[in-house]
């Protein structure tokens, strides 16, 4: 075990392995792109409890638990899971944690490969007064974890990890003892160093508890307690910011005199490549920042260029502190950086030539995801766009129910978010001085809310408990698969499986609908569009809060099972009814309809739409 | 050895993070600093999946600037065509011979470009093109998603490549990315491919 070797890790691998290395005893998390490999990583080690939690607030006021009773506790989410989470990321920087260290692993999405928005996570660090390190590469990742452990314990603070959807993705050499055999650096941990880690606390979890038990005036957030606490908190961070000042993690690179690049993150990385010759102060927290040191900086050099993604946090700050500084004037406010925004900014800033022949991307058809073939959600959104419903959605696979042809998903806003609007809309609905679906018999511009089974568990039961209660009238279908598709597949309470693959006993969404006051209750087979259109026509007309949970499993995971794909009849007059499905397989042929082999799973749904009943699956049981 | 820069691109499920994997183990085993970047939002349901792979004695930025790339290794040919910016002059595009049409061409509201018009797109950054029959033959071979694999193996026996890395390094690495139940099929596409090329 003592050989060493060099594997390369995704950055969100990397920070599993200095978590593990860390001795990190609890982890918790809520799938998100990009930084769900995380927790499914450090799972994989041994001595280290990991869940899914039911969203990142539920994660987050886990992992706080876990370092209240002295453990290395870690919770991982992306830039809009802390969001969801920030009110527990508030108070744990009130209550500090007592000696258990805590670190919060959040990715942001630059460019918004899989989000619904672009933030920049460095703001809640200002925010909520909490130290933030930022990795540039899959080494500094593992690193850096091991430092934010001890700087958490230190500091009696959160201490937050800033990823981005480049640095959780990329893979970079890290080294490890001797690497196993066959497959390893690829979905799965490399073998970690020699273990075992050293229990930096002798303390037992129950005295831990013990010791916070005692100690009210910490860990009891009413007003007169909070009052005493926040001015600890501001002199924590004036002293983890001298702490900054030497803390090894700010970098000074020498070089050319004339130009210094203040930079932190994978920015750095692309603005080395683009100016190796400029000066760099590398910082590895960019939260509070070492003011000296930055000052030391600009003052040695004769110009100072700001090269970060997103929002102007750096620049601003030292602007604040009187340094003379350029930054978003070059480079972009909006989007993923990358080496030829750096070079374009670069270009305008006049430190280098612009790029010899501009290289733009060539303009050729797009290829938007779709919903998979065989995908249970994509008969339900053909109803509803039948049904004429004005649709309020939410996060996941289901979201590509916005494009054509279906077309039938008409917001998307954030986890859980379509249940509060369903209720407000339909309330508005009531101002109206005429009730338009009443005279017409139809349910043209009826508001409905989807959302999928994980985000049910996540953000929906609330929401629901409102809309019953307060008597909304609306009707919300859940459109279960039974997995957290849009991450990959991840567990949930409603699969009966834990991220430590262990059974637990399955929350069955028409039991907790009935629970939460909802009278009408259906469970329909998505594949049933028949069954749907009336079910949905029922509980629409009787204005009554109603659920329908339409259930498929997910079509990747149960592609392999399915029947023999659907083959066209001579019947077919190429109406094209059946491609309002938008299903991939479905292809225009000339004047018919023809059925990719390779593609169709044999679903049968497109069979019940074709009026002349020409989609047959003749080609019996696969 | 020689500093390289390649690009894959192709559609989600064709195998395009395993190849960039094996391409960047081979990186590594030939003792350069290695960088791999992928860019895949919703890859398992249809979409575009880019992976940049990067040799050299030091490599800063994750992401190959466009304009620089040596190779182009092209899943599928609109993708292919699409990435080919990413080219620089005297580079290299691997194409497999294999269209898959996205949902505006098959709703007749776009068209897919003619091999012309990919090839066009690829000389006209100063590199030259290879079309190569990896998914006729990794289904002859008894699975599709093997054309990653046998794109590879062609790609391996290029010139550059061919003088530099020998073929024992790429079959160490994709022994040790496989899992064992599949090593025997990968490597027979491999060693196809590359035969392939060099015949």
């Amino acid at each position: 075990m003592s050989e060493r070797d060099t594997v390369l890790l995704s950055g969100n691998e990397a920070v599993a392995l200095g978590a593990y290395e860390a001795g990190v005893k609890v982890a918790a998390a809520y799938p998100g792109t990009p930084s769900t490999e995380i927790l499914e990583n450090l799972a994989s080690y041994p001595g280290v409890y990991c869940e899914w939690s039911s969203n990142e607030k539920v994660a987050l006021d886990g992992a706080i638990g876990a370092a209240y009773a002295g453990r290395r506790a870690l919770a991982a989410m992306k830039h809009v899971g802390l969001n969801v989470a920030a009110d527990s990321l508030f108070y744990a920087v009130y209550t500090g944690l007592g000696g258990g260290g805590l670190v919060v692993a959040v990715a942001d999405d630059p460019g918004m490969h899989s989000s619904q928005n672009e933030q920049d996570s460095r703001q809640y660090a200002r925010f909520a007064r909490v130290p933030m390190l930022e990795p540039s590469d899959s080494a500094e990742a593992r690193q850096y974890v091991k430092v934010a452990f001890e700087l958490s314990e230190r500091f009696d603070t959160p201490v937050l990890l800033r990823l981005t959807t480049r640095t959780s993705h990329s893979r970079s050499p890290v080294a490890v003892a001797s690497a196993p055999a066959g497959v390893a650096g690829r979905g799965r941990p490399a073998v970690a160093d020699p273990l075992p880690v050293p229990d930096p606390h002798a303390r037992s979890a129950a005295a831990a508890l013990a010791e916070l038990a005692a100690d009210p005036g910490k860990y009891v957030m009413v007003p007169g307690n909070a009052r005493l606490r926040h001015p600890i908190v501001e002199e924590r961070m004036a002293a983890v910011a001298d702490w900054a000042e030497t803390s090894g993690l700010c970098r000074t690179e020498p070089g050319d005199l004339k130009v210094g690049v203040v930079t932190a993150g994978v920015a750095y990385h692309y603005a080395r490549e683009i100016l190796p010759s400029a000066s760099f102060l590398k910082l590895g927290m960019v939260w509070p920042l070492p003011r000296r040191a930055i000052a030391d900086f600009a003052s040695r050099v004769a110009r100072v260029l700001v090269v970060e993604e997103l929002d102007p946090f750096l620049e601003e700050a030292l602007r604040l502190m009187g340094i003379e500084v350029e930054g978003k004037r070059y480079f972009p406010l909006v989007g993923e950086l990358d080496p030829a925004a750096v070079r374009r900014g670069m270009a305008a800033a006049g430190l280098v030539a612009p790029a010899p022949s501009p290289c733009p991307p060539p303009t050729l058809p797009a290829r938007p995801p779709v919903l998979c073939p065989g995908c249970g959600h994509r008969p339900i959104f053909y109803a509803l766009r039948r049904l004429g419903t004005v649709v309020f959605g939410d996060i996941g696979c289901y979201t590509l129910g916005a494009l054509p042809p279906l077309a039938a998903l008409h917001t998307c806003g954030c986890m859980g978010g379509g249940l509060g609007n369903l209720q407000g809309a339909l309330k508005a609905l009531e101002f109206d001085a005429s009730d338009v679906q009443a005279e017409d018999g139809t349910f043209r511009g009826r508001p409905v809310a989807v959302l999928g089974d994980s985000t049910f568990f996540h953000a929906g039961l609330p929401a629901l408990a409102n809309l019953a209660y307060n008597q909304g009238g609306g009707l919300v279908v859940i459109l279960d698969n039974h997995t957290t598709a849009m991450t990959g597949h991840q567990d949930h309470p409603g699969t009966g499986r834990t991220l430590m693959a262990k059974t637990a006993p399955a929350l069955d969404p028409e039991a907790i609908a009935r629970a939460l006051g909802v009278e009408q209750v259906a469970t329909v087979d998505a594949y049933d569009l028949d069954a749907f259109l009336r079910t949905a026509r029922e509980f629409l007309a009787s204005r009554r809060p109603a659920v329908i949970v339409a259930r498929r499993p997910c079509a990747l995971k149960t592609r392999r099972r399915q029947r023999a794909p659907l083959v066209v009849a001579e019947a077919c007059n190429g109406c094209g009814i059946c491609l309002r499905l938008g299903c991939p397989p479905l292809l225009r042929d000339g004047e018919k309809v023809r059925v990719d082999p390779d593609l169709c799973t044999g679903c049968g749904v497109c069979v019940a739409v074709c009026p002349r009943r020409a989609l047959t699956t003749e080609g019996g049981e696969g | 050895m020689p500093e390289l820069d390649f690009i894959l691109a192709g559609v989600g499920g064709q195998g395009i993070i395993l190849a960039g994997d094996v391409l960047a183990e081979v990186g590594l085993r030939t003792g350069h600093d290695v960088k791999k970047s992928e860019v895949h939002g919703m890859a398992q349901r249809g979409g575009v999946v880019t992976s940049h792979v990067r040799w050299g004695k030091i490599v800063r930025s994750p992401l190959i600037e466009p304009g620089t790339a040596h190779f182009v290794l092209g899943f599928e040919a609109l993708e292919a065509a699409r990435a080919a910016h990413y080219l620089g002059d005297g580079g290299v595009a691997v194409v497999n011979r294999y269209r898959l049409p996205p949902p505006s061409v098959t709703a007749g509201q776009a068209a897919y470009p003619g091999d012309d018009e990919v090839e066009a797109l690829i000389t006209g950054r100063g590199a030259t093109v290879a079309w190569v029959e990896a998914k006729t033959r990794a289904s002859a071979l008894g699975h599709p998603a093997l054309a990653g694999v046998y794109l590879l193996g062609y790609l391996s026996a290029t010139p550059v490549l061919a003088g530099s890395v020998p073929r024992d390094v790429w079959l160490a690495a994709l022994e040790r990315l496989v899992p064992e139940t599949h090593r025997e099929l990968n490597r027979r596409a491999f060693v196809e491919g590359r035969e392939n090329a060099a015949g």
